[in-house]
């Protein structure tokens, strides 16, 4: 077969394939029974994407790619290999990250071959048209925002910079949108300059574009990174998308799109889930009054009480129903085996046993399913929310591991609390509630627990796989 | 009507974007984390964009920048099809009991 069959008939039917095997991919990804074989058949789908790409050259010089290509995929599977479970959304986060410039990288890399080498002296928008240079400068803007912005989410999920707390600059909204227009404007210029005056507007764009997506993540709180994350990734795929505009390479511009769309759905069913539009959660400083001062309410602890794993074991020995709400700190503390061996160990004795997952506890949708997963607890033991909350007033123990806004009850109670309206887990209807958590420090929403004062209220502090140890501990001994 | 390359883009680009809109409607939120990582693996699609950008040995700027998107965009693709499944591989072994 010669080399033009290849390409006019042979790739083009390759990354057919490869666009309907991710379509069926993504398909089955979305369900429970199938979703394993979809994330295979998508993988099978790039591999093939791989393969056309590869075919379409026909013969160059491979040693940039294979070096390339080699690099990518031990760093790759050194990351995936070693990431613990508890990480997954700091992980999803870095390679939605390099995803992103990758993408500014492939139209950088287009622009500086055919524009800036081949004929330095034309103006842009005649040597690359005006459609792609267009797309050139959309795939540099929208990469490099998915890039900084994917580092920022990480090291706010790995709590490393400011504890996760919101970042507010004085007038960040006009700098935002300063910076924004300045780097729509950058483009332009770029697009209509001649080639060798053009590669300072690149760099501009390219530099405004980093530190957009610095300003545009550092201003969300910790709390609201899944949704940041998810439509980073949003982003990623629409970054992929404009780069396959740049080469003209359908399975690019489909494969983007697909991601695009998946991803504001997603992010869209996680802002409904905490009851937030998301232009609330963009624009930032959750749990943050702007102006300064105290805000309303007193953020001190009154009356807590405090007991420790004995106490708590005889109560939970006694109880018939019991409801575990894991949160972030299980997933810090690695106690999801702990909190199975201590769930088998009180069904064994005749509690009934089941936890209550909101849709927002952990630092992603789905973070807490996936640990239990990992710990073999039976998937129909997990209750969603809206299963779960009736349940609480006829249930002896609560036991709350690492959650706190989740189970905040000043969301339904107090119309002035930053949370208000959030839905929560009704937690204090049940009889008695335990709550494992290092201190009263607040969580992601910065601000006091009211429940930890209830009356039906017992703090238990420590790290949750210490506490579940020492009430397992317990347990055996009664 | 004759249609240029871009309008082809653009058609195949909402067409597809409403395909993705459609099939995630209804996701049990256990498959959020697992979906989300796997559609991020596949925006490493871009790695076919960075094949085509680094095509000759000479260390010239493009090529650099080509190579730089190779390995960002392989480990997009297999880091993330790898972390995808070792999460959804724990779902799978508990129903075989």
């Amino acid at each position: 077969m010669n080399q033009e069959v290849i390409q006019s008939t042979v790739v083009p039917v390759i990354y057919l394939l490869s666009t309907v095997l991710f379509i069926f991919g993504i398909k089955q990804l979305s369900k429970v029974r199938t979703a394993r074989r979809g994330n295979a058949l998508a993988a099978v789908g790039m591999l093939l994407a791989i393969i056309g790409a590869l075919l379409e050259l026909g013969v160059v010089d491979y040693r940039w790619i294979a070096g390339g290509m080699a690099i990518g995929t031990v760093i790759g599977l050194l990351f995936a290999i070693r990431v613990q479970m508890t990480s997954m959304p700091e992980m999803v986060a870095l390679f939605n990250g390099f995803g992103g410039i990758a993408s500014a990288l492939v139209a950088a890399s287009v622009y500086w071959a055919l524009v800036v080498q081949r004929s330095p002296a034309g103006k842009v928008y005649e040597v690359l048209g005006t459609d792609e240079a267009i797309t050139v400068m959309l795939s540099i803007l929208i990469g490099g925002i998915t890039f900084t912005g994917s580092l920022i989410a990480l090291f706010k999920l790995q709590g490393k910079l400011k504890k996760g707390q919101p970042i507010l600059l004085p007038a960040r909204h006009y700098i935002t949108f300063v910076l924004l227009v300045g780097s729509f404007a950058f483009g332009g210029l770029a697009v209509a300059a001649t080639a060798s005056d053009s590669v300072v507007w690149i760099l501009a764009l390219g530099a405004g574009s980093l530190i957009l997506g610095v300003l545009l993540t550092i201003p969300i709180g910790g709390a609201d990174m899944p949704v940041v994350v998810s439509l980073l990734n949003s982003y990623s795929g629409i970054a992929a998308s404009m780069a396959g505009f740049v080469i003209g390479n359908p399975v690019l511009i489909i494969a983007g799109a697909l991601v695009g769309a998946a991803g504001l759905i997603l992010t869209q069913i996680m802002c409904v889930a905490m009851n937030r539009s998301l232009l609330n959660v963009l624009v930032g400083g959750f749990g943050v009054t702007d102006g300064g001062g105290g805000g309303g309410g007193s953020d001190e602890y009154t009356s807590v009480t405090s007991c420790g794993p004995e106490e708590a074991a005889m109560i939970l020995e006694n109880a018939e129903s019991l409801i575990i709400i894991p949160g972030y700190g299980l997933a810090v503390a690695q106690a999801q085996h702990a909190v199975r061996e201590l769930a088998d160990m009180l069904k064994a004795r005749g509690t009934k046993v089941t936890y209550g997952i909101h849709p927002v506890a952990g630092r992603m949708p789905g973070h807490m399913n996936v640990l239990l997963a990992e710990a073999d607890v039976p998937y129909e033991e997990l209750l969603e929310m809206d299963v779960i909350n009736p349940e609480f007033k006829n249930t002896d123990v609560v036991l709350i591991l690492g959650a706190n806004d989740v189970v905040n009850p000043a969301a339904t109670k107090d119309p002035t609390s930053p949370i208000a309206g959030m839905p929560i887990l009704n937690a204090h209807e049940a009889r008695s509630v335990f709550v494992v958590k290092r201190s009263l420090s607040p969580g992601y929403a910065g601000i006091k627990n009211e429940l930890f004062e209830y009356d039906n209220t017992m703090m238990i502090f420590g790290d949750a796989k210490k506490v579940l140890q020492g009430l397992i501990g317990e347990v055996k001994d009664l | 009507m004759t249609l240029g390359p871009l309008l082809i883009g653009i058609y195949v680009f909402v067409l597809a974007s409403f395909v993705g809109f459609e099939m995630i409607t209804k996701v049990p939120p256990t498959l959020h984390t697992p979906l989300m990582s796997g559609a991020n693996a596949i925006s490493g699609i871009t790695v076919v964009g960075a094949i085509a950008a680094a095509t000759t040995g000479a260390p010239t700027v493009a090529n650099i920048l080509g190579a730089l998107a190779i390995v960002t965009a392989t480990i997009n693709v297999v880091g993330g099809f790898l972390v995808t499944d070792r999460m959804l591989r724990m779902f799978g072994k508990k129903k075989k009991k």
